[in-house]
Formats: C-alpha cells, structure tokens, sequence
C-alpha cells in the first residue's frame, strides 16, 4: 500500500498555494494524497484522516493561528487514540514556534522557502516500505 | 534596420524567459518597435500614465498596509506611521473579521488579531479611528466578503466625527470575484455576492462621490501562484464583470466607472511587471471606451495600487528582503503606480516589527526622494524591450478574454474552476522550475549561508484574543436591543427583496450589531458558497 497522506487546511486562511504545490509533488512521488480544501477544524482533519486510513496528516497555515490549531489537532488524535497517525506541517511558522510545536509530538514544520524534495525526502525516511510500494 | 543576434541561451543554465514563460531575446531594437506610435501620458490610451505631470504633480501615495491584534494597538500604529510621513492609512483585518465572524464565534479560536486588527462592531472601528480625522485622511480597506459592513462602520464613524460623506475619502477592496479565483475568502455564492458590491457602488455613487468602490486585485492572483500575465488578463476579466453587474442593475457607465480602481502585484521580475503595469492602462482605457461606450476620460484611467511581493521574500538571509522589496517598489514607480505599499523584511515570518515597518516606508521615500525616479514621466516608454514586452502582455491578456468569452464569462469560469486551475499549474510549474536551478532565489536554492541569525519579529500576545471576546460581549450586553432588533428584523427582510442594501447595514451598525449578526442574516437568505478543490 502506498503511503496515505491527508493535507489540509486548518483555520480561516485561504492562502492554498503552498499546500497545493506540495499535494502536487508528493502525488508525483507516488503517495496517495487526499487534499480537503479549505477551512477545516482539527474534528474535520482527524475525521478525514480515519476515515481514509491515512498514516499522515499535512497541515497549511499562513495566518498565525498554528500555535492554536496545530496543538488542537494533535489533542484531536490523542482523543481518538490516533496518535499512530503522524503530523507535519508548513507555512508561516517561526523558529521558536516550531520548537514548541516538536515538543508536542509534530514530526516536522517546512518553513517558507523549504524544497519540495526535503519534503518528500523526509517522508520516504519516516516511512521507507510505503513509500517503495507501487501507487 | 534588421538586426541579427545570436539567440543563444545563457552560458549559467538560468531560465531567461520571464515568469510568465515570455520569451526574451538577448536584444531588442527598433525591429520590435514596428507599428509603434508616439504617445503622451494623460491621453488616451493611457499607456505612459494617467496624469500629464506624472509624479511631478503630485508623487504617488505612501500607503503602509498595517494592523494587528486590536483596534487600540492598531490605533497607535496607526499614528506612528502618520508620524513618520505616510501619506495614507490601509487596514489590514484578521482573519475572523475577514471571514464576516465575531471574535467569540468558535472557529475564530487562535486568530483573533493574528494577521491583522480584530473589528467586530462601531465600538471597535470607533477606537481604531481615534484622534484620526476621516475628513482629511483617505484610508483603504482590504476586506471583500463583508466589505459593505466595514464601509457602513467607517461611515459610521464619519457621522460621529461630523464629518459629511460627501467629503469621505478612501478604497474598499470589495472585489468579490478574485477570493472565488484566488484568496479564497468567499463567504455567499457569487451571484447575492455580486449583488451586494452592487449595491456598495450604487450607494457610494449617490452618497459618497470621493469612495474608491472596487479595488480591483490582481495582487492575491499573483501571491496565488499566477504568471503576470495572468494576474493581467484575469484582473482585467474580473474589472470588465463588475462594469457588466453594474449596467445590468442600470446604472450609467460614467456614473461609477470612475471609482473603479485596481491593486496589483510588484513581482521580482523587474521588466515585465513595467511592462504588465503600463499594459494594464491600455487594455482598460480602450475596453471602457470602444467596448462600454465610456465618454468620461476619468472611466478610461486605469489607477492602481501596488504592493511588492509577499511570495518573493524569503525567510533565509531575510535582510535580502530590503533589496526584494526595493527593486519591485522601483519597478511599481516606473509603472507608474498611484499608490504603493512596500512589504517589510519580516513579513514572511510574522507582521511587521516598528523598525521593519519604518524600514519598508523609508525605502519608498529613497525611491522618490534619492534615486530621480519619479522626477521624468515613463522613462522607460520607447524602449525596445519594455514597448515590446507591454505589447506581448497586451496579446497574452487579450487571448485570456477571449477564452473566459468562450467559457460563458467570470462566473461560470470560476464555477468550472478554470482561473484556479491555470493559476495551480503555474505555482507547480515555477516551483518545479526552482527546484530544478533554472530560476534562482537567492538564499533558497543558491547562495546559502551556514548559520542563519535569527530576526526579532512581532509577537501577538496570545491573552489579546479574550481581551477582544469580553469586548464583543460587552457591547452586545449594552446596547439598546429593542433597536438592534429591529434594524437585524429589517436587514432580514431586505436582504430577500431587491432593495439596496446600503441603509439597512448602515442602520444595524448605528445600532451596534456586530459584524458576525449581520453576516448571519444574510446567510440566512443566501447560503453559503463551497468551492470543489482542485490540485
């Protein structure tokens, strides 16, 4: 099985840029992607990604609410007792903001400016069997 | 004269089309002027300017889009850029505000007052404005979806001040049709949406004559991933709908055309955009006047605001962003902008601090003060390279209208996800274009350093957001309900009818509704719009 991934935006913002263009690479890199669109709460994200047996969730926010949503979801998981079920995230995210967010169980933040490579790199490491398996 | 010059590619590997995939010759001449005429600024078609002193007669406004966290904090800032010589205000709201929610609403959790200033009735906008007379200050509001609530507030505000609306200045973004494109802050489907930028026009054309109605953007199709041509084409497209709804509804061409104003994009590319700006007053100057029959020459002009590119910064070596941000402000002076907002070196980090803030407008003041940019009109009009390459824009645009013509026009465009999924493939492809080094961002892919230093950026105190829901709170317990409920009874009803909407916001903002109530009533009659997300 191929590597299941469920990108989405949390909170109000609407900047989908980002979040498209690395959807975009990591089908090209052979995973599954399901993108959600706009506007989802953390219940919205971690339903999704139960419901579509995904082994990680990608997050876009540009608008500085990520030290709010990005915990949210992460206690979302806790509570569905899907914590086997990783978090990365990108966009508008500082420095110390990101060490925060690693405590807390984020597995990685891509920063502006981060290569689409890094990031499937990064996912291929994580999950080395997925990501051989055919699409 | 034929000139013959070698083609060849540069000997680096680097991509010398330009970001919108126009190819560029290592030579121009006067082979690419053929068919060229002479023309002046001030006169139609606009090309080299709409005034005949350029910045000479006046130089363009200095306008710092700001704010954040509340109407107090933002207040202050406000005062400080006006200090420090600004010639305009611009409000920047945070994402509940532009989203048409109230600062308690659930799903404003963790964005209050983050990327901009949380208004959530009059007594905010009250002390946002404080000690700021709205008589002599022109001021800008980027908000869409709830853009007629926000224009109700300011008039609002106006009215206590005592000031006449007659003598209110300022531009509201209000362009509806390029969050269903781009930004994605829709709230209504797009049919009661364009009805209500209607009935802001046809309000403000009777009541506010100074009122900039529509803020045309290409800006957010461009920070979206659009090539320039596209920001262009698809700006230009949106401009035309809004000059359609408004005859539709009846009113005459010359009564609001010439409110009508545009906001683009400064990208890193520095000729092409010079040449999308002059372009821009060319295409839109011979549309209004041999397609819409337009006989004001105010209806011709083209005048727009431009910010540099938020997208173009990058969070290495961020001091990079002075000079980013610089080059596109003197391309935006040389386009021959009215007005300009120039990014700080932090803002792909955080919101600005007070000292990148002052950095960012200080390089405005280099441009029209040091440089001798702005003391000579066009400079840059005749030149082989940019006549030839606002020329190829012009084609590139026109070929775009021509191909939403054949989609049924902007909406069902939109509706088809034709605009979103050009400007998809555009981001991927420059992406990919950089992933690969045949375009170089300078501390990204090339030019890397060690050890980065870290910048000292603004940081929004997280006890803000309650600040604002007691406030929020606190106004709804005090204000007088039996009035509130009336003029929220009548906006109801309204909202069903064809009435202009206009008096009945006015009437519930004078009674201290808040923003998220009046969004309510009219979502009660129109629903909400879902896009279909495409990748």
């Amino acid at each position: 099985m191929p590597l299941r991934i469920v990108m989405a935006k949390v909170g109000l913002d609407g900047h989908d840029r980002g979040v498209k263009v690395v959807a975009r690479a990591l089908r090209d890199a052979g995973f599954e992607v399901i993108y959600t669109g706009l506007r989802q709460t953390p219940e919205m994200v971690v339903d999704a990604a139960l419901q579509e047996d995904a082994q990680v969730i990608g997050l876009s926010l540009h608008s500085g609410a990520h030290m709010t949503l990005i915990p949210a979801v992460v206690e979302e998981l806790q509570k569905k007792k899907a914590e086997d079920i990783m978090v990365f995230a990108g966009g508008i995210i500082p420095e110390e903001d990101i060490t925060e967010l690693k405590k807390i169980g984020v597995a990685e933040i891509f920063p502006p400016g981060s290569p689409l490579q890094d990031i499937v790199d990064f996912l291929r490491e994580r999950f080395p069997e997925e990501a051989a398996a055919p699409a | 004269m034929k000139v013959r010059y070698d083609q060849g590619s540069r000997e680096d590997g680097i991509e010398t089309s330009t970001i919108s995939g126009v190819p560029v010759k290592p030579l121009y001449s006067s082979d690419d002027l053929d068919g060229y005429q002479e023309e002046l600024p001030g006169e139609f078609p606009y090309t080299r300017g709409v005034h005949p002193s350029g910045y000479r007669g006046r130089l363009w406004t200095m306008r710092q889009f700001s704010g954040f966290a509340t109407a107090a904090e933002t207040n202050r800032r406000y005062h400080y850029l006006l200090k420090a010589g600004q010639t305009g205000l611009s409000v920047a709201f945070d994402m509940p505000t532009l989203m048409g929610q109230d600062s308690d609403a659930p799903t404003s959790r963790g964005e209050v007052g983050h990327c901009g200033v949380a208004i959530d009735s009059l007594a905010d906008m009250e002390t946002l404005f404080d000690g700021l007379p709205l008589g002599t200050i022109s001021t800008s509001m980027t908000i869409n979806s709830p853009a007629a609530i926000l224009l109700a507030m300011y008039l609002a505000v106006a009215e206590k001040q005592g000031v006449p609306l007659s003598a209110v200045s300022g531009t509201l973004q209000n362009d509806i049709l390029k969050e269903y494109i781009a930004q994605k802050e829709y709230i209504f489907p797009p049919e009661p949406s364009m009805r209500l930028v209607v009935d802001s026009i046809e309000y403000c054309a009777a009541e506010v004559p100074k009122w900039n109605t529509v803020s045309i953007s290409g800006y957010h199709i461009r920070e979206a991933g659009s090539t320039a041509a596209q920001e262009l084409a698809f700006t230009l497209a949106d401009g035309f709908a809004y000059v359609d709804a408004c005859l539709e509804r009846g009113l005459k061409v010359d009564d609001f055309a010439p409110r009508l104003s545009f906001f683009f994009d400064a990208h890193i590319d520095f000729f092409e955009e010079i040449a999308k700006f002059r372009a821009a007053r060319r295409i839109w100057a011979r549309h209004m006047r041999e397609r819409y029959g337009a006989q004001n020459p105010r209806s011709w002009q083209l005048r727009f605001h431009t910010q540099t590119a938020g997208v173009s910064l990058t969070a290495q070596q961020p001091e990079l962003n002075i000079a980013r941000t610089a080059l596109e402000a003197l391309s935006a002076v040389l386009g021959g902008t009215n007005s300009l907002h120039t990014n700080a070196m932090d803002e792909v980090l955080a919101l600005p601090t007070d000292k990148s803030a002052r950095i960012a407008l200080r390089t405005q003041q280099l441009i029209a003060y040091e440089t001798g940019a702005a003391n000579t009109i066009d400079p840059l009009g005749g030149s082989y390279y940019v006549e030839a390459l606002t020329r190829e824009l012009e084609e590139q645009a026109e070929a775009y209208f021509a191909k939403i013509d054949e989609l049924g026009g902007v909406i069902p465009a939109i509706e088809r996800g034709f605009f979103q999924k050009e400007i998809a493939d555009a981001a991927f492809r420059y992406q990919t274009e950089l992933e690969q080094k045949r375009r170089v961002m300078v501390g990204v892919n090339g030019f890397l350093v060690e050890d980065e230093e870290e910048l000292e950026i603004l940081r929004i105190d997280r006890g803000q957001e309650q600040g604002q829901v007691e406030r929020v709170r606190d106004v709804r317990a005090k204000r007088d309900s039996a009035r509130w409920s009336k003029t929220m009874t009548q906006l109801g009803k309204a909202a069903r009818s064809n009435d202009n909407l206009m008096p009945y916001i006015l009437d519930a903002v004078r009674a201290y509704a808040t923003e998220g109530e009046i969004m309510g009533k009219l979502v009660e009659a129109w629903g909400l719009y879902t896009e279909q997300a495409v990748i």
